[in-house]
């Protein structure tokens, strides 16, 4: 089955080695997937938090889209997937506010969006059992000794009915494939803490103290690394706070290691923390 | 707390349940939402508190509460709620009732989504270089983040010049229509 692919704005900008390695990783294991034409901003949280109608239609252009064309959406940015399924739960549920936003994208597009396709992040569709197994028998490099922390912060997981698709408490999905990759997650308490998310810029030191507190957290767990599955997540984690520095992954990334995929220099020369001492002390570089 | 009756007492609580589409009237105050909330720790009320000050009409009090503009909308207050109450939605409410009154307690917050959705409706998607450089004028502090940008652009993180999705004129067209509906 081919998959629409919905980067999002920020796998074409800040989180460019998220979009590098999640379509490597899918090609290696057999995920066919095809960028939507014509995709827009899901609206993120400056949509919500400013216009309740925004928030539904600018998904539900997206979600229209990959009706007409036909497939499912992967979405690997945390916001957009949340988002994009927040809509499409609000409108199965027949909430009034989601008729009048997909009547009116339909008026404006021509396109209607009546929940034939569904939105899915790559996290869910690379852990189920068959796709682990796979990624377990194409492993080239495992990724011994590698102490990390998976990081899954709120939106993959909430709200629960519309975007979890594993326990909302207590996901394993990462783990499980950092595990079958060679890794070594750690058990920590924070893996479903905010960052902090879209106050970065208008206020820095607070995210710099939630972000701080997740990588001491990290650490004091033994972490040596942290692997996220969100852009946002990520340039947080990287950037805000001043403790606890630690290279910060996303998950297709060491993924993509485990499975020697090229090109990955061009993913990790793009971090802000670089990876490469970690790897190399370790043989992995 | 000394409560005044008024108007504001009976239509305010049923205005925030009707735009947020949430029950707040079930709340009981078990601050299982506040226990969770990450922001707690930083914001002049905790949700539980917001959420009391809708149930009782405080209007004034609820609306220039700087906690409605911190809530990053991570919905653990909604994921845990026994009352199903997303508290989430109760403050995107809030903040367009603060923002229709003009008195939005946390500007630069309120200026960073002025500007995101400013490149969205002009371009389709998001534009960083543009919406970091508007907000900078808007909040007329040019100096916040100079280093973090050109590492970040030192490293192909950011585009410097917009382009216009396709499907831009569509997506503008969703802009106008959600002020016509406001």
């Amino acid at each position: 089955m081919k998959y629409g692919y919905y980067p999002g704005c920020s796998l074409h900008s800040t989180g460019r080695e998220y979009d590098l390695s999640t379509r490597a990783v899918l090609g290696r294991l057999g995920l066919e997937v095809e960028e939507l034409k014509g995709w827009n901003c899901c609206g993120a949280t400056s949509a919500h938090s400013t216009s309740d109608f925004l928030a539904l239609a600018l998904p539900m252009r997206n979600l229209a889209l990959a009706e007409a064309q036909g497939r499912d959406l992967l979405a690997p940015c945390a916001a957009c997937y949340s988002g994009l399924r927040q809509a499409a739960a609000a409108l199965e549920a027949g909430e009034g506010r989601a008729l009048v936003a997909e009547e009116e994208q339909r008026r404006i597009t021509g396109r209607p969006f009546t929940g034939r396709v569904r939105a899915r992040h790559p996290l869910e569709v690379l852990s189920v059992p068959d796709a682990v197994a796979g990624l377990k028998r194409a492993v080239r490099r495992p990724l011994k000794g590698l102490k990390v922390a998976a990081y899954y912060g709120c939106l993959l997981v909430r709200p629960p009915r519309a975007a979890a698709f594993e326990d909302p408490e207590q996901p394993r999905s990462m783990e499980r494939l950092l595990s079958a990759a060679g890794a070594e997650p750690v058990e920590w308490s924070y893996r479903t803490d905010c960052c902090g998310a879209g106050l970065a810029f208008s206020r820095p030191a607070l995210v710099g103290e939630l972000c701080s507190r997740l990588r001491v957290e990290a650490r004091r767990a033994g972490a040596e690394a942290l692997s996220t599955a969100c852009p946002l997540c990520q340039t947080n984690l990287e950037s805000r706070g001043a403790e606890g520095r630690l290279p910060v992954f996303y998950f297709t990334e060491l993924l993509g290691l485990a499975l020697d995929l090229g090109g990955r220099g061009s993913w990790f020369r793009r971090h802000l923390v670089s990876p490469r001492p970690l790897l190399s002390r370790l043989g992995l570089g | 707390m000394a409560v005044n009756p008024s108007a504001a007492a009976v239509t305010f609580p049923r205005a925030v349940e009707r735009d947020s589409g949430q029950p707040v009237a079930r709340c009981y105050q078990c601050q299982k939402c506040s226990a969770g909330c990450p922001l707690s720790f930083a914001a002049d009320l905790k949700i539980h508190q917001v959420v009391r000050l809708v149930q009782l009409g405080l209007k004034d009090e609820a609306l220039s509460a700087r906690a409605i503009w911190l809530c990053t909308g991570c919905k653990t207050c909604q994921a845990r709620c026994p009352n199903e109450i997303d508290g989430a939605r109760v403050t995107d409410a809030l903040r367009v009732m603060a923002l229709r009154e003009r008195r939005p307690a946390e500007k630069a917050v309120k200026d960073f989504h002025f500007s995101f959705l400013l490149m969205v409706e002009l371009l389709g998607r998001a534009y960083e270089v543009g919406l970091i450089l508007l907000q900078k004028l808007l909040t007329r502090n040019l100096t916040q983040d100079l280093g973090l940008g050109l590492r970040m652009m030192a490293r192909g993180k950011l585009r410097l010049l917009p382009s216009r999705a396709p499907g831009a004129r569509e997506v503008a067209r969703i802009f106008q229509r959600a002020r016509e509906l406001q």
